[in-house]
C-alpha cells in the first residue's frame, strides 16, 4: 500500500515497482517467521505442538488488536504511546463489573472495555488537536497518568480467576472450528481495519494526512476530526485488548500491559507502516505482531535468557526503520528517475 | 514581533521561577519535616538524576530533537557498573568505563539520527527497549550490593560540617557548563540556530549533524554518570535502575519553558522546572502519596507544561485577531 494513490493508467509500470519493493516488507516478515520457526521446530519438536501454535495465536490476537489501532494512529503521522495503560485501565475495568454482576454477557464486556478505551483515545486526540502538542508529548503524559489512575482505584488488590464469572473465562478458552474466539476477533478487527483503510474515503484521507498534513488540509479533509478519530479508534482497540487480556489470563491486577507500548510500536515499525506517516498496512502490523510472539515463545523453547526479548524488541525496531530509510531512498530515486519521462 | 516573543519568553521563565519559590514556600508551612535540613538533602539527592540528565536533554531538545533512551542508559550502566564489581574490578577502573559505555551508548543513539537521518523519536524509543533489555541481560533480576563504603558515603554524605549535600557540588557545576555553553559560547548559538531552522543553520556555516552528533554523544555519558551516582547512592545496582525517568526529565525540561519544536529554551527556567517538579514529589511523598499517584502528577505536568503557552498563544491571538476585526455588518 503506498503513501501517494498514484492515478492507475499511465502510471501502471511505476505502481506495480513500487508495489514491489513494499510488499519485499512483508515477504520479509514471513521469511523470517519460517526460518525462525524451522530453526526452533529442530532443535525442540515440540515447538509445533498443538498447545504451542494456540498460545503463540492467542499472544498473537492481543497484541495484533494493539498493533492494528497503533497502525491507524501511525499512518497520521502521530503516535499513541498509551495503549499499554488503557488495555490495564479497561482490563481492571471489566474485570471489576464482572465480579460484581457476574451476569453481564461477554458482548457487553467487550463493549465496555472499548468504550474506556475509545475514551481515553479521544482525551489523546483532543488533546493533541487542541491542544497543538505533538501526540509524542500528550501519549508520554497519559501513559502515566491513566497508569497511575488505575494503581489508584486498584489500591494493591488484585481481580482472581475465581473471582470471574465462568462464561467469561470459557469465552477466553473456547474455539469456534478449532480456532479460538480471541483470535476470530482480531481477525475481524484486522479486516475491518484493513479494508476501511484501504477502499474507504475515510481511510484514505489517513494516508493522505500522514503523507502531507497541510496538502491534506488544502485537500479539504478535516484533519482535526480524523486525528481525534484515530485516536479514538487506537484507544477502543486497546480497551477491546484489555478484555481479551483478562478473558486470557483471567487475573487481573494495576500492572496488566506495563510495557506494551514498546512491543505494539515494534510490532507496526517492523510491519513496515513508517514511522513518518503516510505509508504501510494493518496487515503489515498483524504479521509484525506474529514475529514478535513467536519469538518470544521460541526463546522459551530454545532456553535462551527471557531477558534478550526486550533487547530484541528494541534491536528490530531499529533494523525496521534503518530498512525503511533505505526503501524509501530507493523509492524516490526510483520515482524521479521515471518522473523525468513522463514531465 | 521578535522582542515580543522574547518578552513572553522571559515571562515562562519568570512565571516558572515564582511558581516554584510559592511551592517551596507552601510546602515548608504546610508539610512537616519538608523544610528540615535532613529533608533538603534528601531533596537533592532525589532530583540529582533529574537535574543531570535534564541538562543535556534541554541541548538536545533545543535542537528540535529527543533522546528517550537516557533512563534505559542510565540502567545499563548501572547493570554494568554491578556485573564488573561482581568480577572483583576495582571501582576506580569501573567508574570511568561506565562513562565511557554512556558516551557510546549516546554515540549509538547520534549515529542512527546524524548519519543515517533516521527520526529521534523512535530511534531512541528503540534503544530505549534495547539499552534496557542489554540491562537485564547483563545482571538478570537480581541486585548487586556492598559498593565500596567510601564512595557510597561521599554521594550520600554532606559538605564538611554543613547540611549540604556532596553531590549538590556536581549539580552546580554542571548546570554552570552547560548553562556557559549553551548561552554563551558558539557551540551554544549553533544548537539554537539547528532548532530554529535547520537549513538555514547549515547556510549559516554550521554543521548540524556534527552538533547532534555530540550533543547525543554528552547525553549518554550524563546519563553514565547519572547511572553510577545513583547505584553509589542505594548501594545497590540493578537492571530497572531508572525506569521511567524519562518521563519525568522531558516534563521538567518542558517546564522549564523548552519548547518541544525546538529554538527556544533557556537553562535557569529548566532548572527550575527540576526543582519545581523535584519538591512537588518530595512534599506529596511526605504526605503519604504513592509512588503510582505521584506518577498521575508527573504525567499531569508534561500535558501542563506543553499545553499552557500554546493555549496562551491561542487566547492571545484571538483577542487579537478580535480587536483588529472590522464591526461586522
Amino acid at each position: 500500500m503506498t503513501a501517494v494513490d498514484l492515478p492507475r493508467n499511465h502510471l501502471a509500470t511505476r505502481r506495480s515497482s513500487l508495489d514491489l519493493v513494499l510488499r519485499a516488507r512483508e515477504l520479509g516478515i514471513v521469511l523470517a517467521l519460517a526460518a525462525l520457526v524451522a530453526v526452533t521446530t529442530i532443535s525442540n519438536p515440540r515447538f509445533l505442538s498443538g498447545q504451542s501454535i494456540r498460545d503463540i495465536l492467542l499472544g498473537t490476537a492481543i497484541l495484533a488488536v494493539l498493533a492494528v489501532g497503533q497502525a491507524v494512529v501511525v499512518i497520521t503521522r502521530n503516535i499513541d504511546l498509551s495503549v499499554g495503560s488503557v488495555l490495564g485501565l479497561s482490563a481492571f475495568t471489566v474485570g471489576t463489573l464482572l465480579r460484581d454482576h457476574p451476569g453481564l454477557p461477554v458482548i457487553g464486556a467487550l463493549l465496555i472495555g472499548a468504550a474506556v478505551g475509545g475514551v481515553c483515545g479521544a482525551v489523546n486526540g483532543v488533546l493533541v488537536r487542541y491542544g497543538n502538542v505533538p501526540a509524542l508529548v500528550v501519549t508520554l503524559g497519559t501513559l502515566y497518568v491513566v497508569r497511575g489512575i488505575t494503581y489508584f482505584w486498584a489500591g494493591g488488590q488484585q481481580i482472581n480467576a475465581d473471582e470471574l464469572p465462568g462464561g467469561f473465562l470459557d469465552f477466553g478458552n473456547a474455539t469456534l472450528l478449532g480456532i479460538p474466539y480471541l483470535v476470530l476477533i482480531a481477525l475481524l478487527v484486522l479486516v475491518i481495519t484493513g479494508v476501511v483503510l484501504r477502499s474507504y474515503r475515510v481511510g484514505r484521507e489517513l494516508y493522505a494526512m500522514g503523507s502531507s498534513p497541510q496538502a491534506a488540509r488544502l485537500a479539504g479533509i478535516s484533519v482535526g476530526r480524523r486525528t481525534i478519530g484515530a485516536f479514538g479508534v487506537s484507544g477502543a482497540l486497546a480497551g477491546l485488548a484489555g478484555v481479551l487480556f483478562a478473558a486470557r489470563f483471567g487475573t487481573i491486577d494495576a500492572a496488566a500491559g506495563t510495557g506494551y507500548e514498546l512491543n505494539v510500536v515494534a510490532a507496526v515499525v517492523v510491519g513496515g507502516v513508517a514511522v513518518f506517516g503516510g505509508s504501510g498496512s494493518v496487515w503489515g502490523a498483524a504479521l509484525g505482531a506474529l514475529l514478535l510472539t513467536t519469538i518470544g515463545s521460541s526463546l522459551a523453547v530454545l532456553e535462551i535468557n527471557q531477558f534478550w526479548q526486550q533487547a530484541i524488541v528494541g534491536g528490530l525496531i531499529l533494523l525496521a526503520i534503518g530498512a525503511d530509510r533505505l526503501v524509501a531512498a530507493r523509492v524516490a530515486a526510483t520515482l524521479k528517475k521515471r518522473g523525468s519521462h513522463v514531465h | 514581533m521578535s522582542t515580543d516573543r522574547l518578552g513572553r519568553f522571559a515571562n515562562w521563565n519568570v512565571a516558572i521561577i515564582a511558581v516554584t519559590v510559592v511551592v517551596l514556600i507552601v510546602a515548608a508551612a504546610t508539610v512537616d519535616n519538608f523544610g528540615t535540613a535532613q529533608n533538603f538533602g534528601f531533596l537533592i539527592l532525589d532530583l540529582l538524576p533529574i537535574a543531570l540528565v535534564a541538562l543535556p536533554m534541554t541541548l538536545v531538545i533545543v535542537t528540535g530533537e529527543i533522546d528517550l533512551s537516557v533512563a534505559s542508559t542510565l540502567g545499563l550502566s548501572s547493570a554494568v557498573m554491578g556485573y564488573l564489581w561482581n568480577q572483583n574490578q576495582p571501582i576506580e577502573t569501573i567508574i570511568p568505563l561506565c562513562l565511557l559505555l554512556g558516551a557510546v551508548l549516546g554515540a549509538i543513539n547520534g549515529f542512527f539520527v546524524t548519519v543515517l537521518g533516521l527520526p529521534s523519536l523512535a530511534v531512541t524509543i528503540g534503544t530505549l527497549a534495547l539499552y534496557r533489555g542489554l540491562a537485564f541481560v547483563v545482571l538478570g533480576d537480581g541486585a548487586v550490593a556492598d559498593f565500596p563504603a567510601l564512595y557510597t558515603d561521599w554521594v550520600t554524605g554532606n559538605i564538611g560540617g554543613t547540611s549540604i549535600p556532596n553531590v549538590l557540588i556536581i549539580i552546580v557545576v554542571l548546570a554552570a557548563v552547560f548553562g556557559v555553553v549553551l548561552h554563551a559560547t558558539p557551540v551554544g548559538r549553533a544548537v539554537f540556530a539547528i532548532g530554529t531552522s535547520e537549513q538555514a543553520a547549515r547556510f549559516a556555516g554550521v554543521r548540524p549533524g556534527r552538533v547532534k552528533f555530540w550533543l547525543y554523544v554528552v547525553s549518554g555519558l550524563v546519563s553514565g554518570l547519572a547511572g553510577v551516582l545513583w547505584t553509589l547512592r542505594y548501594s545497590s545496582a540493578r537492571a530497572d535502575n531508572g525506569a521511567g525517568l524519562e518521563l519525568a526529565v522531558v516534563a521538567a525540561v518542558l517546564l522549564g519553558g523548552v519548547s518541544i519544536f525546538g529554538g527556544k529554551g533557556a537553562l535557569p527556567g529548566v532548572i527550575a522546572g527540576v526543582v519545581l517538579l523535584a519538591s512537588l514529589q518530595n512534599a506529596l511523598r511526605l504526605s503519604d502519596v504513592s509512588n503510582e499517584a505521584l506518577n498521575v502528577v508527573t504525567g499531569v505536568l508534561l500535558i501542563v507544561s506543553v499545553l499552557a503557552p500554546n493555549l496562551a498563544n491561542a487566547v492571545r491571538s484571538s483577542l487579537q485577531r478580535r480587536r483588529h476585526r472590522p464591526e461586522p455588518l
